[in-house]
């Protein structure tokens, strides 16, 4: 899932100053599990910056409204109306979220972002989230046990280890677990070190063309063939 | 005429509101400044609950509940207590005192403690004063 992070309140406060009527928008899916942009976030944003704004004696009307997904226009659609009134909308669902929420409402909504974007990670234990993929376009996993050295090594070595490491711990941050170390010791549990011997090419960072689109082959423009061949 | 603090008080059922009943029944004295809010148990506390309440105009709030290690849903008490701390933070971004909110623990047996509770949260907030927002309403409303 995409992890993402509540901004300081003074980013967001110095944001919705201009704005009058303002609707925290959360998002229930990605941000809802990682506690930071679903229904209690967006209640908990709204009520503290109400408070905020009362206190610095400038009042605002804030409310809060979650939709379930805010990548998807569907779920934007049925909401639609409902955030006609309001001056901004603070949405706090992942960058994805905020762009796709302001495209679907025509470009004419001033969209904010209440979150930063982190990472796409997993949920190691109640309340921790942690990164395990970078989007690269071009999985290695096979190669290394299925511990991706691209996420996992902090210098993302194709061919590793650096040698820094002490104790598993990486030289970059010592509290952070080698990638190379998780990689050595998943494929011995795997009775597959062999595959440590290959030698990796450098990646091909090329494989994402930046902004991506796919468009899955069912969904592609129809061709009518079948006129074309009787004509 | 001297500020008399409103406060609010979760108190689980198991523990903190029976001690406040022991309390009634021992006869002693507390400060009449608080009101009760039965829970099942303090993990059942929403942070959004202690947010609202200062909202709506409590002084100050306080969350009690079984002794750490005895809650009856085992951990509810401690996952309270981190609830309590992460809005003490909210509270300090928005320039109010985190003092205002506070996390207790006690047994049914305490009734004496939680008369003591009672007294401590009442006196701390007299001390800090009105919230922020309530002496900002009322200079609102003089002003009118």
């Amino acid at each position: 899932m995409i992890v993402a992070k509540r901004k300081p309140i003074d980013e967001i406060k110095e944001m919705l100053k201009p704005y009058q009527k303002i609707l925290v928008l959360g998002c229930g899916s990605c941000v809802a599990i990682c506690m930071a942009g679903g229904e209690k976030e967006a209640g908990l944003l709204a009520t503290e910056l109400a408070m905020a704004f009362e206190l610095d004696k400038t009042p605002k009307q804030i409310d809060n409204l979650t939709i379930l997904r805010q990548c998807d226009k569907e779920y934007i659609e049925e909401v639609k109306d409902k955030l006609k009134g309001y001056d901004a909308i603070l949405s706090i669902a992942c960058g994805v979220g905020v762009q796709y929420t302001a495209e679907a409402l025509g470009g004419e909504k001033i969209l904010l972002p209440g979150l930063n974007t982190t990472f796409l990670g997993a949920t190691v234990e109640a309340g921790t989230w942690a990164e395990r993929c970078r989007a690269c376009g071009d999985c290695v996993l096979a190669e290394y046990g299925g511990v991706c050295p691209i996420t996992m090594c902090s210098k993302s070595l194709m061919n590793g280890p650096c040698g820094g490491h002490e104790k598993g711990k990486c030289e970059v941050d010592r509290n952070r677990d080698c990638g190379w170390v998780l990689i050595y010791e998943r494929l011995k549990k795997l009775n597959k070190l062999e595959l440590l011997t290959a030698i990796h090419k450098p990646k091909n960072y090329g494989a994402v063309k930046r902004p991506d689109k796919i468009v899955h082959e069912a969904y592609q423009t129809p061709q009518i063939t079948q006129i074309k061949e009787a004509k | 005429m001297e500020f008399e603090p409103k406060i609010l008080a979760f108190c689980c059922q198991f523990c903190a509101y029976s001690a406040a009943d022991l309390a009634g029944s021992m006869r002693l004295q507390y400060p009449p400044n608080v009101r009760i809010i039965r829970l099942l148990c303090t993990g059942k506390v929403d942070p959004l609950h202690l947010l609202k309440a200062f909202q709506e105009g409590w002084d100050g709030v306080f969350v009690a509940g079984c002794l750490e290690g005895e809650c009856h849903f085992l951990q509810g008490n401690l996952h309270a207590k981190q609830w309590v701390n992460y809005v003490k933070k909210l509270l300090k971004e928005i320039k109010i005192e985190p003092e205002r909110l506070e996390m207790f623990n006690m047994s049914a047996a305490m009734g004496t403690r939680f008369a003591d509770t009672v007294r401590e949260m009442t006196e701390r907030v007299r001390k800090l004063g009105p919230s922020p927002l309530n002496s900002h309403r009322v200079t609102e409303n003089t002003e009118k």
